[in-house]
């Protein structure tokens, strides 16, 4: 009988980089089709165009810092980067908005930090912030889903799509409008019972909003995949979207518009689940110890439900993300977990007594 | 009651004194590259803050507004967070001479803190009561060092990180403090 000569690791599953991302681009795919459905082709196009210029920027600073550049294009990080910011970015919007947003979400949040593994801040989410703050115009017009849309008019078509896109060419007006979340900001005192009978997007839809319930289930199903296949654990979404239940559980009142909309409302609008699955999961930027990832995802649900209620903007998922990025090395320096062997946690870079 | 949490969320979230009305960079920049350090200077600098704007009132509406002379005011706060300074250094090195010995220059440097005197100012040109003057200058001096305490655990990590030759260092601080200043607006309209 012969023994076969290994040494560990005796893994036979791939667990490299490129894997993961893989996955997580694969975990984006319901919620893409999702968006395409209900807002027509817009989100693809800018995935698309995300995509390549993330892969663009990513391989000429490697080329400039004289890093290999095959090797670190393999690991899909670039890819995962673009497509998240593509998903983000309202649908239609001009050419040089994505291609600026990716840009600096690849060149300024990631490589000028030291490229893959050392970003502080999750990339796609600076990228959105930068351009939300510099670009309002565009970045608040949101495309109305298709059951929006008055019989007979379907949704734009590709080519008049890309025409607008690259030229501006064409009124799109009529198929813009106010997002759910933008509804609510916008009127705080009246009867939620009202505003969903009365507004358009809610009348046709079903719980949260035409569309949007759907595409916020649909990342639900993306990373619940995610979850089945141990890509993270579970600590920060669940803690994030606990977080947000719980708060608007605790303020809704149940019937103004004022107390900020129904706990469903809150979950399934937005870029909520996007955000908890998605953006928060960021192994690089987010917390590291299990304890500290609790912190890490209520701080961020915490942060959506206050901007979202009493702030200026009416989605939040961004600008949490960044403040609880910002947080986050200060939240391991307090959870550490302790090592085998010890009484209690102790930093490695600790002076012995 | 509520006007008083209505300043302290407007100070530390709002218009956070660094990151939002970029004052106090100095040693923002200076004292963040150890969590410790950060910590003590978040405690010297609260407590500077807190008596600086407590006596720049009562020298305000006590000695220069009933003698005519407001236009002395910028002057005369320099004065009295100059005196408040020393003050604090004494205690600090009686108090805790470790502490001392780690600020180091840092603790006279409070001085020229361009937050301390600013919040002396708005105080006078908002016309905050007694209570409002101490709870800005509270208040502003919690938000400064809450971001500082939060960047310097940030900059712990980023010494670490691959950072490309010309960005080392300050360069990537500024960096940092510049994205986080962007996520601070998503405050905006909270109060």
């Amino acid at each position: 009988m012969a023994f076969m000569k290994m040494t560990s690791p005796h893994t036979t599953r791939a667990g490299d980089t490129g894997d993961v991302m893989k996955q997580v681009i694969l975990a984006c795919v319901p919620g893409l089709i999702t968006l395409s459905y209900f807002f027509g082709p817009g989100t693809l196009i800018n995935v698309v165009m995300a995509s390549i210029t993330a892969i663009a920027c990513e391989a000429a600073v490697l080329k400039l810092r004289n890093r290999p550049v095959g090797f670190f294009l393999k690991d899909y990080s670039a890819v995962v980067t673009g497509v998240l910011l593509g998903l983000a970015l309202p649908p239609y919007c001009p050419w040089w908005i994505v291609v600026v947003g990716t840009a600096s979400a690849i060149i300024l949040a990631k490589h000028l930090y030291g490229g893959m593994g050392y970003n502080p801040f999750n990339p796609a989410m600076v990228g959105y912030v930068i351009l939300l703050i510099s670009f309002p115009v565009e970045m608040t017009q949101w495309a109305i889903p298709r059951t929006m849309l008055e019989d007979g008019q379907g949704p734009l078509g590709p080519w008049i799509a890309l025409q607008h896109i690259f030229t501006g060419a064409g009124s799109i007006d009529a198929f813009t409008g106010a997002t759910p979340l933008d509804v609510f900001k916008h009127n705080n005192s009246q009867l939620v019972e009202h505003l969903y009978n009365s507004e358009p997007i809610f009348a046709t839809g079903r719980w949260a909003g035409a569309g949007w319930e759907w595409v916020n289930l649909a990342f639900l199903l993306g990373g619940v995949y995610l979850l089945y296949r141990k890509i993270f654990t579970w600590h920060t979404p669940v803690s994030m979207l606990a977080t947000i239940f719980i708060l608007s559980l605790a303020f809704y009142d149940g019937g103004s518009s004022h107390s900020g909309g129904s706990p469903y409302f809150h979950l399934l609008s937005g870029a909520t689940m996007l955000g908890a699955f998605f953006i928060a999961t960021d192994p690089v930027s987010s917390a590291v110890s299990t304890k500290g990832r609790l912190f890490y995802g209520a701080g961020i649900g915490i942060l959506v439900y206050v901007i979202r209620v009493w702030g200026n903007y009416p989605d939040a998922v961004a600008f949490a993300v960044l403040l609880m990025n910002f947080a986050a090395p200060f939240i391991d320096y307090y959870t550490l977990p302790r090592t085998y062997g010890h009484d209690k946690a102790r930093r490695a870079t600790e002076k012995k007594d | 009651m509520t006007d008083f949490v209505v300043i302290l969320i407007s100070t530390i979230l709002v218009n956070n004194f660094v990151l939002v009305q970029f004052l106090g960079l100095c040693p923002f920049m200076g004292v963040s590259n150890k969590l410790e350090t950060a910590i003590g200077m978040g405690g010297a600098t609260t407590f500077v803050l807190t008596l600086a704007s407590i006596c720049s009132y009562l020298v305000h509406n006590f000695i220069l507004a009933p003698l005519g002379l407001e236009y002395l005011k910028t002057i005369a706060f320099i004065l009295v967070i100059a005196v408040v300074v020393q003050f604090a250094k004494m205690f600090i090195e009686k108090t805790s001479p470790l502490l001392y010995r780690v600020l180091g220059v840092f603790l006279p440097l409070i001085t020229t803190n361009c937050a301390v005197l600013g919040v002396a100012l708005q105080n006078t040109a908002k016309a905050h009561t007694f209570t409002e003057s101490a709870l800005y200058g509270f208040g502003a001096a919690l938000g400064f060092s809450f971001v500082l305490i939060l960047f310097s655990a940030m900059r712990e990590r980023l010494a670490v990180a691959d950072v490309p030759v010309p960005f080392k260092g300050a360069a990537i601080g500024m960096i940092t403090a510049g994205l986080m200043s962007l996520a601070f607006m998503g405050f905006s309209g909270l109060v």
